[in-house]
C-alpha cells in the first residue's frame, strides 16, 4: 500500500490529469499503472477473500481461518499456493482449446475495467471521457469466458451454470445500464474522474432508486448471492466451473472476486464519491469505500436464500427495468427542468419517489411462473 | 416471488446477521483449547481390570459385534479360571458399551481418553497388558457412578455462553 | 400454469444424475433426473449404496444386542430408534416400564425432535441457497442438545440409551439444571430464528406454493410425519395412539394449510416449540425410582409377533419382530420413516424448476441409513 501511496503521490507532482497519448510522459504513466493495478487487483483478491471468510465466519457464529499468519491474515496466499500445486485435471470429452483459454478470457476484462477507476484525482491509468461505456462494455465480457467454460466441460451441470449465467448477464445488463445512465445525466460527464469531482453530495443520495437498482443487478451480473444461480452449490454442484482444477481454477476463482471487488469500485466510484472524503489520504478513501460495499455483498450472501432462475429473470425484465426506466425519466425530467435546483430538494424528492415506487411495484408484482405443466 | 412486505422481512434477517458479527462465536480450537468431555464418555478404547476378571465371557457374549475374545485356562492351584488371553479388536468395536454393563464383576470400564488413532492395522487389536489402566488410559465412568464423581465436570456450551456474558 | 410448449421454443429433454455424490442429496441418494432447460420432466430415484442390511443382521444378535444397531438406522435421530425398537419388544414380552423410565425416554425423544428438526430445517435453507448461516444457527442449537446427550450417555451420535425394560443409566444430578438451561436458550434461539427467515421475501417466494403435496396423495403414500401434517393431516402417533406416556402431556399438533416446502419448514418449527413445552412439563413431573425394569441381560421373548410404531421426528418409525421364543428375533423388520416419506417425491418435483427438485427433497427431510438399511 505504501507504494501506491508513494506512486500516486508521485504521479499527483506531474500533473491533474494523466497525459494524453502520444506525450512525452505516456508510456511511463502506461506502464506504471499497469503494475500497480495488477498488484491492486491481486492484493485486493487477497484482502477480499479473507474479509468474506472472516466476516461470514463470524455472522455464523465461526471464527473463520486463522491459524496462517497473524489472524490468518496469509489465507488466501495459503489457498493460493495449494491451488497451483493441484494438478490440472481436463476431462476426456472435453473441448480442449476452448477450455483452456476460457479462464484467461474471462479474467483479462475484469482487469481491464480498473483503468478507468480513478484512485485520487486524475490517478487512473486512462481517463477515457466515455469510461462507463468502456466499463459496461467490458464487464460483460467475461461472461464468454465463462459460457467457454461452461460449453467446453463436457458436463450438464456446466452447461447448466454456463446457460444460467449467460441469460442472467444479458437480462441484468439493462438495468444496470439504465440506472447508470441516471448517473451520468446528473454528473453531465462519462469519465469516472469527473463523476467523482461532481460529487459533492455522493449520488447514492441523489439517485437512491438507481443505486438500488445498480447495487441489484451488479450482484447479479458477478453472481454475487441471492443471485449466484451459476455456481449455486447445492443445485449444479460448482456451476461452470465445475471440471476445473488446479491454475484454471485458480484463475475462475480470482475472477470471481476481482468482479466483486470491480464493481465495489464502480459502486464506490459513481454512487459513494470515490476518492473523496475527509482526513484520510484519498487512495485510503477509495479502498475503504470499496471494502464497505463488498461487506455489503458478504453480508447479503451470510443472509438470503437463493432465488430461482424464473424470478431471476422475472426480477430483472418486471422489477428493476421499469423501475430503472421510471427513474431515468425523473432524473431527466429534474435535470431537464430545475438544473439548479438545490441539490438538498432533489435529494429527498428523489428518496420520496424511491419509496413511492418500491412500494407500488411491490404491490403490484408477482413474479415467477410457478409450475409447468408437462 | 412477491414482496409482500417490501423487503423488510429481508432487512429483518439482515439484522440478526450482523448482530452475530459481534457475538462471540461459539466454537473452540481444538488441539489447543479443550472442552471436558462427558464423565461418561464411551471413549475408544476398553479398559480391562485382571484381578477382578474372573474369565466368565458374559463380555464377549454382550458383543454384538463379537469383538472380544477370551482364552481361560484352569488354575487348579487357586481352584479356579486364569485368563490367558483377553483380546478386543477395537476395529470391529462400536463403542455401544454393553459388554461394561454386562459385566458382572466390574471389570470393564470404557476409556476415557479420546484420540486413539493408529497408524497400523495391527495396533488395533490389543491383548492383555495393553489394555490395563494407566495415566493415558483412565476409565470412565460410563455404567460406574463412583469413577464419574472423581472426573472433571462437562464443559456445557449453554453454560459457557452464560459465564461469558457475565464476565462482560 | 402454462405448458412448456406454449412459452419457449421446443427442445430436447437431457438426464442428469444427481446424486450419488452431491453437495445436497443428504447421503447418497441418487436421482436420474429428465430436463427440459431447467424443468423437470421426471425423475427416478435410485437407492441402496447404503445398505447394510440391518434387518439381517437383527436375526443373529440378541435382542439387547440389535439396540446399537438401531442408531444406525436414522443417524440423525438415534434415540427414537432406540425407543421404538424397545418398545416393541416389550409389547412382545409384556415388559412394564418404571414410571421415571418413561419420563427420561419422553425427554429423551422430544430433546432428539428438537435436534432432528434442527437438522433437517438448516439443510433445508442451505439446500435453498442460505449460504451456510440458517444452517450453522441451527447446527449450533443442536451442539446443546448433543451436550445433553453426551452427558447422559456418553456419545454425541450413537446414544444407545434406551434398554429393554428402561434406561441404561439414571440421569446425572446435573442433568435437569442443564436441560432447563436449554430449553430456556432453544426457546429464545427459535425468536431469532423467526426473525431470520420467517418473512424473507425470498424464501417466501421459493418456498411457498412450491412441491405441493396433496392430502389424498399423503395418505394414499402412507406419508407421516411433519411432510404429511404439512398438507393439513392430523395425524400424530403420541395423539392417534399414545405410547409410553404421551397421553400425560399437553400440546398442539401444528398442521399445515397447502402441503408445499414453506409449510413443511413452519410446522417444523412449530413442533420445536410443542416439543419444548412437553420437555417442559417432563422435567417437572419426573419422579424417582427404578430406572430399569428388573430383567436378565438375555431375554426370551414368547414366541409371537408384535408391530409397535413411535412419532419419530421424521414420521412414523415401525418395528415389526418376531419372536421364536429364542435369544434372536427371528425376522425384524423396520417401517422407514425416510422411505415411505420419499414415496410421493416424483410426483411433488414434477413440472418444478431443478431447484425447486432440490427444495422440495430438502424438505422432505431423509436420512440415508434409513432408506437403504
Amino acid at each position: 500500500m505504501a507504494i501506491i501511496d508513494l506512486v500516486i503521490n508521485r504521479r499527483l507532482s506531474l500533473a491533474a490529469l494523466p497525459p494524453d497519448w502520444p506525450g512525452n510522459n505516456y508510456w511511463w504513466h502506461w506502464l506504471f499503472f499497469t503494475i500497480v493495478l495488477i498488484a491492486f487487483v491481486l492484493v485486493m483478491v487477497m484482502g477480499a477473500i479473507y474479509i468474506e471468510r472472516r466476516a461470514m465466519g463470524r455472522m455464523q457464529s465461526r471464527l473463520g481461518p486463522n491459524r496462517t499468519g497473524p489472524f490468518g491474515l496469509l489465507q488466501p496466499v495459503a489457498d493460493a499456493v495449494k491451488v497451483m500445486l493441484k494438478e490440472n485435471i481436463v476431462p476426456d470429452n472435453a473441448d480442449k482449446i476452448v477450455h483452456w483459454l476460457a479462464p484467461v478470457i474471462a479474467f483479462a476484462p475484469v482487469l481491464m475495467i480498473f483503468a478507468v477507476v480513478p484512485f485520487q484525482n486524475g490517478a487512473l491509468l486512462a481517463d477515457l471521457n466515455i469510461g462507463i461505456l468502456y466499463i459496461v462494455a467490458i464487464s460483460s465480457i467475461s461472461t464468454v469466458g465463462v459460457f467457454m467454460a461452461g460449453w467446453s466441460s463436457g458436463n450438464k451441470y456446466s452447461l447448466l451454470g454456463a446457460m444460467r449465467n449467460v441469460a442472467a448477464v444479458v437480462s441484468y445488463e439493462i438495468p444496470l445500464v439504465l440506472s447508470i445512465v441516471g448517473v451520468v445525466l446528473v454528473a453531465g460527464s462519462m469519465s469516472l474522474n469527473t463523476i467523482v469531482l461532481k460529487q459533492d453530495i455522493p449520488f447514492i443520495l441523489l439517485q437512491p432508486l438507481g443505486f438500488l437498482i445498480f447495487f441489484a443487478a451488479a450482484c447479479a451480473e458477478i453472481n454475487r448471492s441471492p443471485f449466484d444461480l451459476m455456481e449455486a452449490d447445492s443445485e449444479i454442484v460448482a456451476g461452470f466451473h465445475t471440471e476445473y482444477s488446479g491454475m484454471k481454477f485458480a484463475m475462475f476463482y480470482l475472477v470471481e472476486y476481482a468482479e466483486a471487488i470491480a464493481m465495489s469500485a464502480i459502486i464506490t466510484t459513481i454512487f459513494l464519491g470515490g476518492w473523496r472524503g475527509p482526513l484520510l489520504p484519498p487512495w485510503l478513501w477509495f479502498i475503504v469505500k470499496t471494502f464497505i460495499v463488498f461487506f455489503v455483498m458478504v453480508w447479503t450472501r451470510t443472509t438470503l436464500p437463493r432465488v430461482r432462475i424464473d424470478q431471476l429473470m422475472a426480477l430483472a425484465w418486471k422489477f428493476l427495468f421499469p423501475l430503472a426506466l421510471i427513474n431515468l425519466f425523473v432524473t431527466a425530467v429534474q435535470v431537464l427542468v430545475w438544473p439548479d435546483a438545490l441539490p438538498w430538494t432533489a435529494v429527498y424528492i428523489n428518496i420520496a419517489i424511491m419509496i413511492i415506487l418500491i412500494f407500488l411495484w411491490s404491490r403490484f408484482f408477482k413474479l415467477g411462473w410457478g409450475r409447468v405443466e408437462i | 416471488m412477491k414482496f409482500e412486505r417490501y423487503g423488510i422481512g429481508i432487512l429483518k434477517g439482515m439484522t440478526v446477521t450482523i448482530r452475530h458479527l459481534f457475538r462471540h462465536p461459539t466454537v473452540n480450537q481444538y488441539p489447543e483449547q479443550r472442552l471436558n468431555v462427558s464423565r461418561r464418555l464411551r471413549g475408544n478404547e476398553l479398559i480391562w481390570n485382571r484381578e477382578r476378571c474372573t474369565g466368565c465371557a458374559t463380555c464377549a457374549k454382550a458383543c454384538p459385534q463379537g469383538a472380544i475374545e477370551l482364552v481361560t485356562a484352569t488354575n487348579l492351584k487357586d481352584n479356579k479360571y486364569d485368563v490367558t488371553t483377553y483380546r478386543v479388536d477395537t476395529g470391529y468395536c462400536i463403542q455401544c458399551g454393553l459388554c461394561v454393563e454386562a459385566c458382572p464383576y466390574n471389570a470393564l470400564f470404557m476409556g476415557y481418553s479420546y484420540e486413539r488413532a493408529k497408524y497400523r492395522r495391527g495396533d488395533v487389536v490389543q491383548t492383555n497388558d495393553e489394555l490395563l489402566e494407566s495415566a493415558e488410559r483412565p476409565a470412565s465412568g460410563y455404567y460406574h457412578p463412583e469413577i464419574a464423581e472423581k472426573l472433571p465436570r462437562q464443559t456445557l456450551l449453554v453454560e459457557r455462553i452464560t459465564e461469558k456474558r457475565k464476565r462482560k | 400454469m402454462t405448458t412448456t410448449q406454449e412459452m419457449t421454443l421446443n427442445t430436447e429433454p437431457f438426464v442428469v444424475n444427481i446424486g450419488p455424490v452431491h453437495p445436497s442429496t443428504h447421503g447418497v441418494f441418487r436421482m436420474r433426473c429428465k430436463l427440459d432447460g431447467e424443468v423437470v420432466i421426471d425423475i427416478e430415484p435410485v437407492f441402496g449404496y447404503l445398505h447394510r442390511g440391518i434387518e439381517k443382521l437383527a436375526e443373529e444378535r440378541t435382542y439387547t444386542g440389535f439396540i446399537p444397531l438401531t442408531d444406525r438406522l436414522d443417524y440423525i435421530s438415534p434415540m427414537s430408534n432406540n425407543l421404538g425398537y424397545c418398545l416393541a419388544v416389550e409389547k412382545l414380552a409384556g415388559i412394564k416400564v418404571p414410571e421415571r423410565a418413561e419420563y427420561i425416554r419422553v425427554i429423551m425423544a422430544e430433546l432428539q425432535r428438537l435436534a432432528n428438526h434442527c437438522v433437517a430445517v438448516g439443510s433445508m435453507l442451505n439446500d435453498a441457497g442460505a449460504y451456510f448461516t440458517p444452517f450453522m444457527y441451527t447446527f449450533r442449537e443442536r451442539e446443546r442438545i448433543i451436550d445433553l446427550f453426551d452427558m447422559v450417555c456418553g456419545q454425541r451420535l450413537t446414544y444407545n440409551y434406551m434398554r429393554i425394560g428402561g434406561v441404561s443409566q439414571d440421569i446425572p444430578a446435573e442433568f435437569l439444571p442443564a436441560l432447563e438451561k436449554v430449553v430456556k436458550r432453544l426457546t429464545k434461539f427459535l425468536k431469532e430464528y423467526e426473525r431470520l427467515l420467517k418473512q424473507n421475501e425470498i424464501l417466501l417466494a421459493r418456498a411457498k406454493g412450491v412441491g405441493i403435496l396433496s392430502k389424498e396423495l399423503a395418505i394414499n403414500c402412507g406419508i407421516s410425519g411433519p411432510v404429511a401434517r404439512a398438507s393439513g393431516i392430523k395425524w400424530d402417533l403420541r395423539k392417534a395412539d399414545p405410547y409410553s406416556i404421551y397421553d400425560r402431556f399437553e400440546f398442539d399438533i401444528p398442521t399445515g394449510e397447502n402441503g408445499d416446502c414453506y409449510d413443511r419448514y413452519r410446522v417444523r418449527i412449530e413442533e420445536m416449540t410443542q416439543s419444548l413445552r412437553i420437555i417442559e412439563q417432563a422435567s417437572k413431573q419426573i419422579p424417582g425410582g427404578p430406572i430399569k425394569a428388573d430383567l436378565p441381560h438375555i431375554i426370551y421373548p414368547p414366541a409371537g409377533e408384535v408391530y409397535a410404531h413411535i412419532e419419530a421426528p421424521k414420521g412414523e418409525l415401525g418395528f415389526y419382530i418376531v419372536s421364536d421364543n429364542s435369544i434372536a428375533p427371528y425376522r425384524c423388520h423396520v417401517r422407514p420413516t425416510s422411505l415411505i416419506n420419499l414415496a410421493a417425491l416424483r410426483q411433488m418435483v414434477k413440472g418444478w424448476k431443478i431447484a425447486d427438485l432440490i427444495l422440495i427433497f430438502g424438505s422432505i427431510d431423509i436420512t440415508m441409513g434409513e432408506v437403504d438399511r
